[in-house]
């Protein structure tokens, strides 16, 4: 491509005849990808926006202007799932991505069957799918039959039973807990490649040179990882803030939205109440929030990352 | 030259050791509950303190899980996640090539807003999705499971990253020796993009099988649910019945967990490929 600079005039012409063709060639080969992209997400994407400014439900269809979004940040349900939204990711992320490092760097120089043993394992819960997770957790979690209460009966913990998903205190813990087990997975592969990759030399001579273990994660491996820690920070808050089957299937946001999250709140309101238009405003503010996040996140880390 | 590596046992070393290996009995516990629960009766399934091990085997809870029509529903998974598979794979290995390897106007802008789209919500276009399918006719059909996920842009992505590694002097080698575009696509690019291909089809498979969500608002009639579902279904229906619902949970966790463990290799390879370059 440098070349061309240099040409001259007839050649520059030649050129973008060369890029149009290139263009329409291009355009041909992503012509499938394009018509799925616009039409089932380009498309929804800006019908969901538009019918937010509608009073559209099963039997009205009017437009209200910001009246949607008026009424739900004076909503109880939409202010208490908002709030458990920003918890469950303030909470689960920070967790998750210490979890995932102190794994990785434990098993990243193991032997590769070991490693690949230890990596499945941790991505079990991912591969299993919720639905099978969640069986065994709602057996945990029984307040009369679980093994979770009786464990803690037994070592003296708690006097009387837990209902750990029924109990206002509990129900997001609870589901803040599977919603880890089933987040780690990807983390971890991607930590152990990176880790991986840093360069051994270094490694070596700062231990040479006397570093602790410490100092070497410290001062070495923890900038070389620094570009995976953002992505593993900005994919497991967009999953986190998705989090939706595990409370459908465990607490159904209950009890009275205590477990709720805005994206368990459009699914409800969609579909078991018909406010469709309302469910949309939902979804557009919840794309704002992802939207600044990541933002956020890319400046926070940016000046660490090169991409 | 290099010293050998030894493993000192310094106090950290072994209490981190210790833990992995506590975490690591918390993760598995739970896939070893719902296998061996499959088979305990019902009654042992609730009993405490647990049965650790199944005393009395029974097959009762799979012949309980068959009077449901849960083969149907495997073979609607299957379906749904192969076709899935496929459509993705197509799609994306056609996009990513020219995403990477061909300078043309718009291609930057739509890279750009195929990553922004990655971070949306699938769930923030739910109910536009729903009535679209309707308007369409295909609400509770298969295709209704299918097609809105291969719209979803990490394939895309996905063969972008696996792309860029196609040395740019082959491709024109290629055209040099007169093949046109499509040839060039077909014997140089394919070849060299295959293993991305395979990490590809590995992830989208696992994704779709798994993919409850878009299940659960596209389809309704019993006949034509998925394992997920018709899983999900039977836990409002047996409530506490925890045998059953192990039966079914391992029905449709087997299968995904082989192909996982066959597959791991270039699994791996494509989770790391889309993250970040370098």
């Amino acid at each position: 491509m440098q070349q061309n600079k240099t040409v001259t005039k007839t050649g520059k012409r030649r050129r973008l005849g060369i890029r149009g063709r290139e263009t329409l060639v291009s355009y041909l080969f992503m012509l499938p990808a394009l018509l799925f992209f616009v039409a089932f997400v380009v498309g929804p994407i800006l019908s969901g926006l538009y019918t937010s400014f509608f009073n559209y439900t099963a039997r009205h269809n009017n437009f209200i202007g910001l009246g949607n979004y008026i009424e739900l940040f004076q909503s109880e349900p939409f202010l208490k799932s908002l709030r458990n939204t920003v918890l469950l990711v303030i909470g689960v992320v920070p967790i998750i991505v210490l979890f995932s490092i102190f794994v990785s760097t434990i098993i990243y120089q193991k032997n590769p069957i070991i490693r690949s043993i230890f990596r499945g394992i941790f991505y079990l819960p991912v591969v299993t799918g919720t639905v099978a997770i969640v069986v065994v957790w709602k057996w945990i979690y029984d307040p009369l039959n679980g093994i979770l209460n009786w464990a803690l009966q037994a070592m003296g913990a708690i006097d009387q039973n837990i209902m750990w998903l029924g109990d206002k205190k509990y129900a997001l813990l609870a589901i803040i807990v599977v919603l880890f087990t089933t987040s780690v997975g990807q983390p971890i592969i991607l930590y152990v490649a990176a880790l991986g990759n840093v360069d051994q030399s270094h490694i070596e001579a700062a231990q040479i040179d006397g570093a602790t273990s410490w100092q070497v994660f410290r001062h070495i491996k923890w900038p070389a990882i620094m570009p995976t820690t953002l992505y593993v920070v900005v994919i497991t808050t967009i999953n986190s803030f998705q989090c939706f089957s595990l409370i459908q299937l465990l607490t159904g946001g209950g009890p009275n939205y205590n477990s709720s999250t805005i994206m368990y709140l459009v699914y409800e309101y969609a579909f078991k109440q018909s406010r469709f238009g309302y469910a949309n405003a939902m979804g557009v503010i919840l794309a704002i929030i992802i939207g600044v996040f990541s933002i956020i996140q890319f400046k926070f880390f940016g000046d660490k990352v090169e991409y | 030259m290099k010293p050998k590596k030894l493993k000192r046992l310094t106090p950290y070393n072994v209490v981190s050791m210790v833990m992995l290996c506590i975490v690591t009995i918390v993760f598995v516990f739970p896939f070893y509950w719902v296998i061996t629960g499959s088979f305990k009766e019902q009654r042992v399934t609730i009993q405490l303190p647990p049965q650790w091990f199944p005393q009395n085997p029974t097959l009762d809870n799979y012949l309980t899980l068959f009077k449901q029509p849960a083969l149907k529903w495997f073979l609607n998974s299957f379906l749904v996640a192969f076709i899935s598979m496929a459509l993705v794979c197509f799609v994306s290995t056609l996009a990513g090539y020219v995403l990477a390897k061909k300078r043309f106007y718009g291609g930057k802008l739509l890279f750009g807003i195929f990553v922004a789209a990655m971070a949306l919500p699938k769930q923030v276009v739910l109910v536009p999705l729903v009535r679209l399918v309707s308007a369409w006719g295909f609400h509770n059909t298969l295709a209704a499971a299918i097609l809105p996920a291969v719209g979803w842009p990490f394939g895309v992505f996905l063969m972008k990253q696996f792309s860029e590694t196609i040395p740019t002097e082959m491709l024109e080698a290629a055209k040099i020796d007169g093949c046109n575009e499509w040839q060039i696509f077909y014997r140089v690019v394919l070849p060299m993009v295959k293993p991305g291909i395979g990490a590809l089809a590995i992830f989208t498979f696992i994704s779709a099988w798994n993919d409850y969500f878009m299940q659960l608002i596209m389809l309704s009639s019993r006949e034509n649910l998925t394992l997920q579902l018709g899983i999900a279904t039977m836990q409002a229906e047996f409530a506490t019945n925890y045998g059953v619902l192990m039966a079914g949970a391992t029905f449709s966790a087997i299968p995904i967990v082989l192909i996982f463990i066959i597959f791991q290799k270039s699994f791996t390879q494509g989770i790391t490929m889309g993250s970040v370059k370098g």
